[in-house]
């Protein structure tokens, strides 16, 4: 299992290699809009909203702040 | 030049991993970036009210390496539920300093009003570039609030390859967060007391310690597509309960809260509630942005799972609808969790506890924490973007939050409310 597991993950990884576009063609992909977080405190206030609410938090990043609320 | 602002745009792009890039006016030719935000966050029925003003600033301080630095202020205030649940009895509880009390009518769910407070956060973030494919994020975070204090540090590494249409990060993140509750540390599965009597409290504060680790991935798919795939594990160790949460003690003839018969003066039919001092999560999280002709659609997917056996999928959505000068941003989520192991509606007398004595023999951990309970919450919100000149935007933000808590097997008249909630946001965002 975990030799499958490897080698999906090495066919991802070469299957990436051939991804991508030339530095000319990233003009979409510069855009504000097209950032995988767009809005900074949009997902700011979200995750301390559920992280409050919800038993799961994390998974985009780490080094959040600690709170109380949960 | 353009080039080099458009590398510089993706680079940062490719570094959102981190939460702490991405602002909406990060672009790459400005030294300054300012970010600053009002939440209002309001529930149903009387419960929690917020109101969080934030302020982002972001300095350019070359090419490459940049600072960030971000306080919030949370304002909180209204009542939430104890943990014990609505009988067909009026109860009384004692307020978590022991100085007073309160009384909940029969059939409604006991909430505690004393909730109150105030928190300030700060988080600095320090982007250094280390040659021109890899960067290195140090972040620190410093909370506090009357009875909570929360000391971070982390560390981010990041790597472009393929041309910088593939990044790969790796991150560790420490937290040293201190808790003293109000009135002290509640010994956990003793009872509450009436007021006056002395409390079951074991000190006045305790501690945990989260170490979290990621490594994730983002790749260009074609022009119009970027995704991320992350996975991310904690640890927790620690003091992990709410020392303000109960569990009810019934008399399973009756169904009402009893005491046991050598209980000692004072003692209520309520005891506080505990969690294991040690929990591991894990996740896995996907997201993408694609632009549809001039539309963005954004989509993540996160799967979740602990070993206090809670699993959770979260999937949000996001359509960035763009106007003549604007824009038009609708907003759904949806997540869904199981139960914690130890989550339990209420104690049984005779079974749970023991109808002499009143000591808790069943179990070592308990918790009716409602969000430890299965539910799932629904999200549907929309945004409207405003650009007011070049270089600033105005943005507001509306969504209604409904979470629906798990009732499956509770007795009617003891259930768990569901909870709505009302989140309105205003944004504006400037950079020179």
């Amino acid at each position: 299992m975990k030799s499958v597991y490897l080698l999906v993950c090495l066919a991802l990884l070469a299957g990436c290699s051939s991804m991508g576009v030339e530095p000319w063609e990233r003009d979409l992909l510069a855009k504000d809009s097209m950032q995988l977080v767009p809005d900074y405190f949009d997902s700011f206030y979200d995750d301390h909203i559920y992280f409050s609410k919800e038993a799961s938090s994390g998974g985009k990043g780490v080094g959040g702040g600690g709170c109380g609320c949960n | 030049m353009q080039l080099k602002n458009i590398k510089g745009k993706v680079s940062l792009a490719t570094c959102s991993l981190l939460q702490m890039t991405g602002t909406a006016t990060q672009a790459a030719d400005s030294d300054w970036n300012v970010d600053t935000a009002f939440l209002y966050y309001g529930e149903s029925d009387g419960r929690v009210q917020a109101a969080e003003p934030a302020i982002h600033v972001g300095h350019k301080l070359n090419d490459d390496d940049r600072i960030d630095l971000r306080l919030v202020v949370d304002v909180l205030t209204g009542a939430t539920p104890n943990g014990a649940h609505a009988t067909s009895v009026a109860q009384t509880f004692t307020t978590p300093s022991g100085n007073g009390s309160y009384t909940t009518n029969a059939g409604e769910t006991p909430l505690d009003s004393t909730f109150h407070d105030t928190r300030a956060a700060l988080g600095a973030d320090w982007t250094i570039a280390l040659d021109r494919e890899s960067k290195i994020i140090l972040g620190l975070n410093v909370s506090g609030e009357y009875d909570y204090f929360s000391l971070g540090l982390s560390t981010t590494y990041a790597r472009d390859f393929n041309n910088r249409n593939t990044t790969l990060t790796a991150g560790i993140a420490y937290n040293n967060d201190t808790i003293n509750p109000v009135g002290g540390v509640p010994i956990e599965l003793d009872p509450m007391v009436a007021q006056g009597f002395t409390l079951n409290r074991r000190g006045s504060s305790e501690t945990k310690t989260l170490s979290d680790f990621i490594i994730g991935v983002t790749q260009v798919i074609d022009r119009k597509t970027i995704m991320q795939l992350n996975y991310t594990y904690g640890m927790t160790d620690g003091y992990q309960n709410d020392p303000y949460k109960l569990l009810s003690v019934i008399d399973p003839t009756t169904g009402l809260p009893a005491t046991a018969s050598a209980a000692a003066a004072g003692d209520l039919p309520y005891v506080y509630e505990s969690r294991p001092d040690s929990r591991q999560r894990n996740s896995l999280y996907f997201n993408t942005a694609r632009t549809l002709t001039e539309d963005v659609i954004h989509f993540s997917y996160r799967y979740y799972w602990d070993d206090w056996g809670i699993t959770s999928h979260t999937l949000d959505l996001k359509y960035r609808y763009e106007l003549k000068n604007s824009y038009l941003q609708p907003h759904l989520r949806y997540y869904s969790q199981d139960a914690a192991d130890f989550y339990i509606h209420d104690l049984k007398l005779g079974s749970d506890v023991d109808a002499t004595t009143g000591e808790v023999i069943s179990r070592q951990y308990a918790s009716n924490d409602y969000r430890l309970a299965k539910s799932v919450t629904t999200t549907v919100g929309l945004k409207y973007g405003l650009p007011l000149s070049k270089n600033s935007e105005f943005a507001l933000r509306g969504e209604y939050i409904q979470q629906a808590i798990s009732n499956d097997g509770v007795p009617a008249g003891e259930e768990t409310p569901d909870l709505g909630a009302m989140v309105l946001q205003l944004n504006y965002s400037m950079l020179w």
